[in-house]
C-alpha cells in the first residue's frame, strides 16, 4: 500500500512537470499530492497496531504477546515475571549495540526505556541491526522511538536528543535519571538500571560520573573498533571498580581503552558482533532485575577464539574519581549491615524450602555460585589486593611514563603559582587582546 | 614521550602548566582553572607570536567558559589555509579532553569522525590522562590539533578536497 501511495506520488509529480504552467490546475495536483501524503502518513499507522495490553497474562493463545515470556514462570526459572512492568531502564547512545537492546528490552515487555542519543540515522549505519533506510535523516533517538512504539505500545518511552559529554546535556541526563514520577514507591532515584552503549571513552566517562554521583548501578558494554571483540560489565558504585579505576579492556585484551577510537569513519562494524554484545548485555539485565541465574561482572568476547573471559573487578582506593571515594566509603561502612543481612538469609535458606525442591535441576549451578561466593569471602584481602595490583600494573605498563614531563610539570607548577592571581576577566582580556594583534 | 615529534615535544615542554583540577560543574574552582587556562594559553600564543609561528585564536564564547571558538590555519606552499576552530568544554573535564573540531572540514578526511571532531593518534589520550590535571586547552591544541594540521592539510590541498580562498575567489569571477 505505501509503495504505491509513493509511486501515485511521483506519477502526480510528472503530470505536473509535464503540463504547461496552468495555475488552477497545477492547484488541485497540489491538492492531491497532499492528499495522498495524508493516506501514506494514515497506512503508515493504521494497520497491525496492537492494543496496549493491561495486565501480562499466560495464557498461550496466538494474541498474547507476552505468553513465551510468562512461560518462564511456569518452568520456575523466573519467579515473577510481570515485575519487568514497574523497572525503567536508560539505554544512553543508540547505536549498533544501543538499539538492538532497545528493541530487546521493548519486545521483553520492559516498563520504561529512557533513550539518550545526539547522532541522527545515516545510510553508513545500514551494516548495523534495527534502523531502516527510510529513517535516514531522523535523529535515532525519534527513529527509535517510532519503531519501538510499534512493537510494544505497552512500553513507556522517553527520547532525549542530547549530547551527555556537554554541561547542559549532563545536567538534563542527570535530571531525567532521578525522575521518580513513573514509579514513586520505588527506591533510589528513577531509574533501575542504566546501560551504556556508547562507542567513546569521554561518554564512558560521562556516564561514569553520573551513576558514581546518584550511587546508581549501570552495566558498560563495548565493541572494539576492529569489530572482532566486545565485553560487558557491571559496574555497582563503591562495590565493584568504577570505568575511572580501571577501563575494562586494558584489564581483558591488555587495550587501552583511551586509544580506542570510536565507531564511524575511524572504525569498522558488524552488525553480529554487535548484535551478540547487545544480547549480552540484555542477557545480564534481565538477570539482574528479575533476580535469577549468575549477574556477570564481567564478559568478554573475542569473536576470533570465540573466547569468553570473566572476572571480576575490585575498586581501585586510588581511583581519581571523587565520587567513586565516596561510594567506596560508603561500601566499607556498611559491612556489618550486609554480613548481618548475608547470615540471615543464608539461615533461612538452611531451612527446607518447599519451592527449591520443585525446580532441583536448577540447583546444580545456584551450589557453584554460592561456593564461589564462599572461596571468595574467605580469602578477601590478599585476592583483592593482587587483583588490585596486577591492575594497576598493567595500567602502567599501557600509560607511557615521560619523567621529562614529570620533573618539567612540578617546576612548573610552583611557577603558575607563583604568578600573580588576576581577574578572570582581566585575563581573558589579555587574550583577547593578544589574539587582535 | 615516544611517538611525538621533536618540535612538538620542545614546544610542549614551554607551555605553563595548571594545577586546579576542576570542571564546569565545580563552581568557583572552575573559575580558578579558567584563569589557568587563560594563562597558558596567552603563554602559548605570545610564544608562538614570538617564533613567528602564530597559528590559532581561541577564545571562550560563553560566560561560563564551557564553548569555546576561534580560529586555526597552516600555512602549505606558501598559501594560507584558515579554518574554523570550536570545542566544547566536557563535564568530566579535565579528566577527558576537549573533543577539537574543524566544523569546515567535516566530510573531506578519513582523519575525522562525524561532526567534524579530529582523531587523535593513540599517544593523545594517555598522556593527556597521565597528565591530568596539568594539561590545559593549550597542550590539546599543541599536541592534538598542531600535529593534524601538518599531517592532513597538506594532503586535503593536495587531494583537491580543499581550495584556497583566493583560487575559490578566482574561480567563481571567471
Ligand atoms: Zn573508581
Amino acid at each position: 500500500m505505501e509503495a504505491e501511495l509513493k509511486e501515485m506520488l511521483t506519477d502526480l509529480d510528472t503530470l505536473k512537470r509535464s503540463l504547461p504552467d496552468h495555475p488552477s490546475l497545477n492547484s488541485s495536483i497540489d491538492k492531491m499530492q497532499l492528499r495522498v501524503e495524508h493516506l501514506t502518513n494514515l497506512a503508515k499507522s493504521a494497520p497491525g497496531r496492537r492494543l496496549k495490553v493491561k495486565d501480562m497474562s499466560a495464557e498461550v493463545v496466538d494474541s498474547n504477546p507476552y505468553s513465551r515470556l510468562m512461560a518462564l514462570q511456569r518452568m520456575g526459572i523466573v519467579e515473577n515475571y510481570e515485575r519487568i512492568r514497574e523497572f525503567s531502564v536508560a539505554i544512553v547512545g543508540i547505536g549498533g549495540v544501543g538499539s538492538v537492546a532497545a528493541e530487546m528490552l521493548t519486545r521483553c515487555g520492559i516498563g520504561r526505556l529512557l533513550l539518550y542519543d545526539y547522532d541522527k540515522v545515516e545510510l553508513a549505519n545500514m551494516n548495523r541491526l534495527f534502523f531502516r533506510p527510510e529513517q535516514v535523516g531522523m535523529t535515532k533517538t525519534d527513529a527509535a522511538v517510532q519503531t519501538l512504539s510499534d512493537i510494544n505500545p505497552d512500553v513507556v518511552l522517553e527520547s532525549y536528543t542530547l549530547n551527555i559529554t556537554t554541561l547542559q546535556g549532563f545536567e538534563t541526563f542527570m535530571s531525567s535519571l532521578k525522575n521518580k514520577t513513573f514509579c514513586p514507591s520505588k527506591q533510589g532515584i528513577g531509574v533501575d538500571l542504566v546501560l551504556s552503549c556508547v562507542d567513546n571513552y569521554e561518554a564512558r566517562m560521562v556516564v561514569n560520573q553520573a551513576c558514581n554521583e546518584l550511587n546508581q548501578t549501570w552495566m558498560e558494554s563495548g565493541v572494539s573498533e576492529d569489530a572482532v571483540s566486545g565485553h560487558i560489565q557491571l559496574l555497582i558504585p563503591g562495590e565493584t571498580a568504577c570505568f575511572a579505576c580501571a577501563p575494562p579492556l586494558v584489564v581483558a585484551s591488555g587495550v587501552d581503552e583511551r586509544t580506542l577510537k570510536r565507531e564511524g569513519v575511524c572504525a569498522a562494524s558488524l552488525p553480529t558482533t554487535m548484535g551478540v554484545v547487545a544480547g549480552l548485555l540484555v542477557q545480564n539485565t534481565l538477570k539482574y532485575l528479575l533476580k535469577f541465574g549468575y549477574v556477570s561482572p564481567y564478559l568478554g568476547y573475542n569473536a576470533l577464539k570465540d573466547y569468553f573471559p570473566t572476572m571480576e573487578m575490585k575498586p581501585n582506593p586510588q581511583c581519581s574519581n571523587a565520587a567513586c571515594l565516596e561510594r567506596q566509603n560508603e561500601y566499607i561502612l556498611a559491612k556489618p549491615a550486609r554480613d548481618a543481612a548475608a547470615k540471615a538469609k543464608k539461615e533461612e535458606a538452611s531451612e527446607p524450602d518447599s519451592l527449591k525442591d520443585k525446580i532441583n535441576v536448577l540447583d546444580d549451578s545456584e551450589r557453584n555460585i554460592t561456593l564461589l561466593q564462599e572461596s571468595e569471602t574467605s580469602l578477601p584481602k590478599s585476592a583483592t589486593l593482587s587483583l588490585i595490583a596486577s591492575i594497576t600494573i598493567l595500567m602502567e605498563g599501557f600509560v607511557p611514563s615521560n619523567p621529562e614531563v614529570d620533573s618539567l610539570a612540578d617546576a612548573q607548577i610552583r611557577l603558575s603559582l607563583a604568578m600573580e592571581v588576576l581577574d578572570l576577566n582581566l585575563i581573558k582580556q589579555r587574550l583577547d587582546h593578544l589574539n587582535a594583534l | 614521550m615516544e611517538g611525538w615529534d621533536p618540535n612538538t615535544k620542545s614546544t610542549l615542554t614551554q607551555i605553563p602548566l595548571l594545577s586546579t583540577k576542576a570542571g564546569p560543574r565545580d563552581g568557583a574552582a572552575w573559575t580558578q582553572r579558567l584563569k589557568e587556562e587563560y594563562k597558558s594559553l596567552i603563554a602559548y600564543t605570545s610564544m608562538n607570536k614570538s617564533k613567528d609561528n602564530d597559528w590559532f585564536r581561541i577564545s571562550a564564547a560563553n560566560p561560563e567558559g564551557t564553548r569555546w571558538i576561534g580560529k586555526c590555519w597552516y600555512v602549505h606552499n606558501l598559501l594560507k589555509y584558515e579554518f574554523d576552530l570550536q570545542f566544547d568544554i566536557p563535564v568530566t573535564y579535565p579528566s577527558t579532553a576537549p573533543e577539537i573540531e574543524l566544523p569546515q572540514l567535516d566530510g573531506k578526511t578519513h582523519k575525522m569522525y562525524r561532526g567534524g571532531k579530529i582523531c587523535l593518534t593513540v599517544h593523545f589520550k594517555p598522556l593527556w590522562a597521565k597528565n591530568c590535571p596539568r594539561f590545559g586547552i593549550a597542550h590539546a591544541l599543541c599536541l592534538g590539533l598542531a600535529p593534524w594540521l601538518a599531517a592532513e592539510v597538506p594532503i586535503l590541498v593536495d587531494s583537491g578536497m580543499i581550495k584556497h580562498k583566493d583560487d575559490i575567489a578566482s574561480a567563481s569571477e571567471s
